[in-house]
């Protein structure tokens, strides 16, 4: 259907209270995660960086949550496909390159981790590992710290549907339910584990539901649909610093891509289910909801496309150009620095 | 002044350091109420209430996790592990985790939780309740182990375990929470963490060993005093990572080393002491350096006799040192 | 204008190579940076390659096709001049390793000069227990070896190469000049230095790794050679003047010997450090003396020779280590060794095995003896052979087995069981 055609697209995002600007920076911040994403994959192609994890599909969802919290304030235990929130939540695209070329700037690592595994602590954005899942007992923590030290701070733990699996899932959910803590436990549901599908991955009918046995509510949301998800953890986020305890949030998201730039999905999905997920792509079904209400006009498009392109050349040829660690510090902060707190 | 046991010296120091620092909270299986299954945290709960001793779920990955959690946030918890037996679900988030956090980070980030558990044998406790896990855990750069030998270094270490900005792992024999006592000093004190202590200096025969174990060689070198054999022991009580130079002067003192541990011989912690001493003493050695532990089986049997076998004692440290001081 | 290389990108953590699928570029086309060039297939993933250049493609080296390692060059691209500032190559990186080696070759040369003038002797007396044993077993005051280790320390080389030098110290003028080790140092005035040949070092390693390594243990048996006496002085004469040459006693023995491995061949073996190698070749070592020297040399498949044929390779093999021209080949694979001790008057010695052999049988002076038969005295040619076995190979009943074997042949030999 011809977009121009559309009889009546109705405006959603005031009833949130959000403004046409919010708006407009939500789907800033969704087209350039993914170009960014994008050059990832090239300059992994292009031999320069020696791999990528991407989350091109699920900018919707971890814009949309990252919107419903406060910068300097909530804290985020991310997981390895949220290159989206760290933009959201300030990490600047120059600052992902310097990870993706494992440089000595990079803040999230200096350079020790694999791209995708973030942390930084001036962002509020706790540091992650490979093990899956270990992040949700840490926002717990975070959590409970909040309890204890009367703070007003929610702490959103971010994982995908595989993860809903491991233990530290539900022992993490189960810890936050029975002490009631500031938590949001936010499952990107992008249906597949690597290559192993939601239906053999997950025996109950979703994964919201898993939220019942640890007495917290759990709510399914169409995580293609950054205004959804944004209300979503808005709504947890109320509950939470009202004191009513977690919540847990499935987003139902899409794939786009490989598991990572070491993964041939076409090994385990057909071309059209890959062709469909396509139809759906959130950053353009989110665009055609801006261009339907006149708020993202093709002159703002076409600046915007610029700008972020601009923003990416900058950061890779920093990046690029910018000195390795140096070898003489990779015994440095096993332990704290002596003579130094 | 009164004497202190082992235990009552661990629960003074996390008492202390709750009263001192807001940051400090306990957490793990029934320290609650219950004041924790050997009573380690006894009296903690009514003095400090629930929000700072913390009876969590039986779950022992989120105990550690959870904790790691508020330590990065800036807390200083304590975490109890019932027993180290049970320590095994919570090995992702000790090592892949809390070890790794200040590493990793680039120092952005870092952890200090001290996870404290009940280790050792000779109390009926068979497989599940005695063992030495230590080994497991003692080539992870980024945590400190800490394995005292006395009320008056288990008050001292613990008060500076909690102290610490990095994870330390606090493991404390069981037989020991009220076989050992001793006076220790009522004003405060806190002990280095990586430094071991010269417990006697001799001449003939140099023990080096770690946790209940120094009180049993103490005891043997006692005895062998009276047979003119002089015993010199060093008690390493932090085993990771190990205090180099005191291992290398304790060795070089008398050239003739025995190694002991409780845990099984192949791959413990003093494998890794012999190996230091391999390649640091070649010319101030006198003996082959020599190993007692337990035997190289699973864990602890239960029926008494078969876990007295097991275990390292007095008359075995003694005869090992004899023939040490003859060869 | 620049040219720039194209090379084949690492797809995948384990990946080494890739495949060219297609090639979406030709000569002379321009491509944007980040502009698809080809299509690749690895192991674990396809993937388009992007230029990383902005420029003209100037040539496509790898075929459609063809299989490439990782960072092989598949094409060059003519690059504009701005855009060849940033290159793969990162020229202040290269420019550090460069450096680096400049600095590494400037430190190491000093401690290079440092290590043979070894100016701080300050483990000069710290013996490792390596040296020590050493010492005792050879009895060697160590203030007289030179280290070459850190601080002047003697290393077990250091004795080792002292002890080859010991050896070696009083041959002859070798005919060979060639130095093969640094002389010991410990020289005074009026000392003489002999350099170590290639034969003569041949030796001295083996004695030195035997008796280092090898446990030894002792037999001796005491054999009735009267029989073979008798027929050895009766055909000496004839035999010398129709082969050349004498025959000796030796050959004789060194024919009992090679039967009696055949019947046991767990004499005849190599130690291989983590395997015994049982030989089905006689290879006799025969320790031939000369002036105050020992030569090994080898006769090669004695089982395969006659009496005869044995004499001849002694005399031969003998007469080479005298004149020098024994060669280290010639002293190579031996089996077993026998030793003519008694040309030195010996009547019981101890071998040391000659490694990587399990077995050395000493043959000493054959004596007349007064010997008791159906009670009466007899004279008797009596000879002693002493055999040193290596204890981690062999044990005293096969080996006593062996020597009465040994003994029953000896005196089985006689004029009407030799025809020579």
């Amino acid at each position: 259907m011809d977009r121009s055609e559309s009889v009546m697209t109705e405006n959603r995002h005031e009833k949130l209270g959000l403004t046409d600007e919010d708006v407009l920076a939500i789907y800033r911040d969704m087209l350039l995660t993914r170009r960014l994403d994008e050059r990832m994959w090239l300059l992994n192609r292009s031999g320069k960086i020696n791999f990528v994890v991407s989350g091109q599909g699920q900018e919707a969802a971890q814009i949309g949550a990252g919107f419903a919290l406060e910068k300097g304030t909530d804290y985020l235990a991310p997981y390895y496909r949220d290159m989206g929130l760290m933009l959201n939540f300030g990490m600047s695209a120059k600052e992902i390159m310097l990870h993706g070329f494992a440089k000595a700037e990079d803040p999230n690592s200096g350079g020790r981790q694999m791209p995708g595994h973030y942390g930084y602590r001036a962002k509020n954005i706790i540091t992650g590992s490979s093990p899956v899942t270990t992040q949700v007992p840490h926002a717990v923590g975070f959590a409970l710290a909040a309890k204890l030290k009367k703070q007003a701070f929610v702490t959103l733990a971010t994982l995908g549907d595989g993860s809903t699996n491991q233990g530290d899932f539900h022992e993490g959910l189960n810890f936050a339910g029975v002490h009631q803590l500031p938590v949001i436990t936010f499952v990107q549901n992008n249906k597949y584990a690597i290559s192993v599908p939601l239906d053999k991955q997950v025996a109950s009918r979703n994964i919201a539901v898993r939220a019942e046995s640890y007495g917290m509510p759990g709510v399914q949301v169409d995580g293609n649909d950054p205004l959804a998800v944004y209300e979503a953890v808005r709504n947890a986020k109320e509950r939470a610093i009202n004191g009513e305890g977690p919540s847990l949030i499935e987003a139902v998201t899409d794939r786009l891509t490989a598991h990572s730039s070491d993964d041939n999905d076409k090994l385990y999905r057909t071309e059209e289910e890959i062709n469909e997920m396509k139809e759906n792509d959130c950053v353009h079904t989110f665009a055609a909801y801006l261009t339907d209400l006149g708020i993202l006009t093709k002159e703002k498009s076409e600046a915007m496309d610029k700008e972020i392109k601009q923003e990416i050349n900058e950061a890779t040829k920093y990046a690029e150009a910018a000195p390795l660690p140096d070898p003489a510090t990779l015994m440095d902060y096993v332990y704290e620095p002596k003579g130094v707190e | 002044m009164a004497e202190t046991t082992y235990i009552q010296a661990i629960t003074q120091a996390m008492q202390e350091e709750l009263k001192k620092d807001e940051n400090v909270f306990v957490l793990g299986e029934d320290v609650g109420a219950k004041g924790g299954v050997f009573r380690a945290t006894d009296g903690l709960f009514d003095e400090f209430g629930t929000d700072r001793v913390i009876d969590t779920p039986l779950t022992e990955s989120a105990i550690a996790g959870v904790g790691i959690g508020a330590a990065m946030y800036g807390m200083r918890p304590v975490a109890e592990m019932q027993f180290v037996d049970f320590i095994l679900p919570a090995v992702n988030q000790i090592v892949s985790e809390a070890a790794k956090i200040r590493y990793r980070s680039n120092n952005d980030w870092h952890c200090p939780i001290t996870i404290r558990a009940p280790y050792g044998g000779g109390v009926s406790g068979a497989l599940y309740h005695s063992q030495s896990l230590e080994a497991m855990f003692s080539n992870q750069p980024g945590l400190k182990i800490v394995m005292p030998s006395s009320p008056y270094d288990a008050k001292g270490l613990l008060k500076a375990a909690i102290r610490d900005n990095d994870p330390v792992l606090f493991l404390e024999h069981k037989r020991a929470y009220r076989f050992l006592k001793e006076e220790i000093p009522e004003e405060e004190y806190v002990l280095p963490i990586g430094e071991a202590a010269v417990k006697r200096e001799g001449s003939d025969v140099t023990v080096i060993t770690y946790g209940l174990n120094v009180h049993l060689a103490e005891q043997a070198a006692e005895n062998l005093a009276k047979e003119d054999i002089d015993v010199h022991l060093l008690d390493l009580r932090t085993v990771y990572p190990l205090d180099q130079s005191a291992i290398i002067q304790a060795a070089s003192k008398t050239g003739k080393v025995l190694l002991v541990t409780e845990d099984n011989k192949e791959g413990s912690v003093i494998g890794e002491v012999a190996a230091i001493i391999a390649e640091h003493c070649l010319f101030e050695l006198d003996a082959p350096v020599e190993r007692l532990a337990g035997p190289d089986v699973p864990a602890m049997p239960y029926a008494a006799n078969l876990e007295k076998e097991f275990m390292v004692d007095e008359t075995k440290i003694e005869q090992a040192i004899r023939s040490l001081a003859l060869f | 204008m620049a040219k720039k290389e194209i090379r084949m990108p690492k797809l995948g953590e384990s990946v080494t190579e890739g495949t060219i699928n297609h090639w979406f570029v030709k000569v002379g086309d321009h491509v944007d940076e980040y502009d698809p060039l080809a299509d690749v297939m690895t192991d674990k993933v396809n993937a388009e390659i992007p230029s990383s250049f902005t420029g003209t493609i100037q040539e496509l080296i790898a075929e459609e096709g063809e299989t490439v390692e990782v960072d092989g060059l598949i094409g060059y691209i003519d690059v504009e001049a701005d855009e060849a500032e940033v290159s793969r190559e990162e020229s202040p990186a290269a420019q550090d390793e460069s450096e680096k080696i400049v600095d590494n070759s400037a430190k190491t040369s000093p401690s290079q000069q440092s290590r043979p003038t070894n100016k701080g002797q300050k483990n000069k007396t710290r013996y490792s227990p390596a040296v020590m044993n050493l010492a005792n077993e050879h009895n060697l005051d160590l203030t007289n070896i030179n280290g070459t280790g850190a601080g002047g320390r003697i290393t077990r080389k250091d004795v080792e190469k002292y002890l080859s030098g010991h050896f070696s110290r009083n041959l002859d003028t070798p005919k060979d000049p060639e130095p093969e080790i640094p002389a010991p140092s410990d020289l005074k005035p009026g000392d003489k230095e002999i350099p170590l040949t290639g034969v003569r070092k041949v030796i001295a390693d083996n004695m030195v790794r035997s008796s280092n390594e090898i446990p030894h243990a002792w037999m001796t048996v005491e054999v009735d050679v009267t029989d073979l006496v008798r027929y050895r002085d009766k055909i000496k004469d004839s035999f010398k003047e129709r082969e050349g040459f004498s025959i000796t006693y030796f050959a004789f023995f060194v024919e009992a010997v090679t039967r009696a491995l055949k019947e046991y061949p767990q004499l005849n073996c190599v130690w291989k450090e983590d395997k015994i190698v049982q030989r089905n070749d006689v290879n006799m070592s025969i320790a031939v003396a000369k002036d105050e020297e020992l030569f090994v040399p080898v006769i090669k498949n004695a089982e395969e020779k006659s009496i005869q044929g044995i004499a001849k390779s002694i005399n031969h093999l003998a007469m080479n280590a005298r004149v020098g021209h024994l060669k280290p080949e010639d002293m190579t694979g031996g089996t077993f060794t026998l030793n003519n001790t008694g040309t030195f008057g010996s009547v019981s010695s101890m071998g040391i095995i000659n490694h990587p052999q399990v077995a050395i049988l000493q043959v000493e002076s054959i004596v007349k003896r007064p010997v008791i038969i159906n009670d009466m005295f007899a004279a008797r040619d009596i000879v002693n052979l002493s055999l040193s076995l290596d204890h981690r190979v062999l044990d005293g009943l096969i080996c006593g087995r062996f020597l009465t074997r040994v003994k029953e042949i000896l005196e089985g030999m006689n004029e009407d069981t030799l025809q020579i």
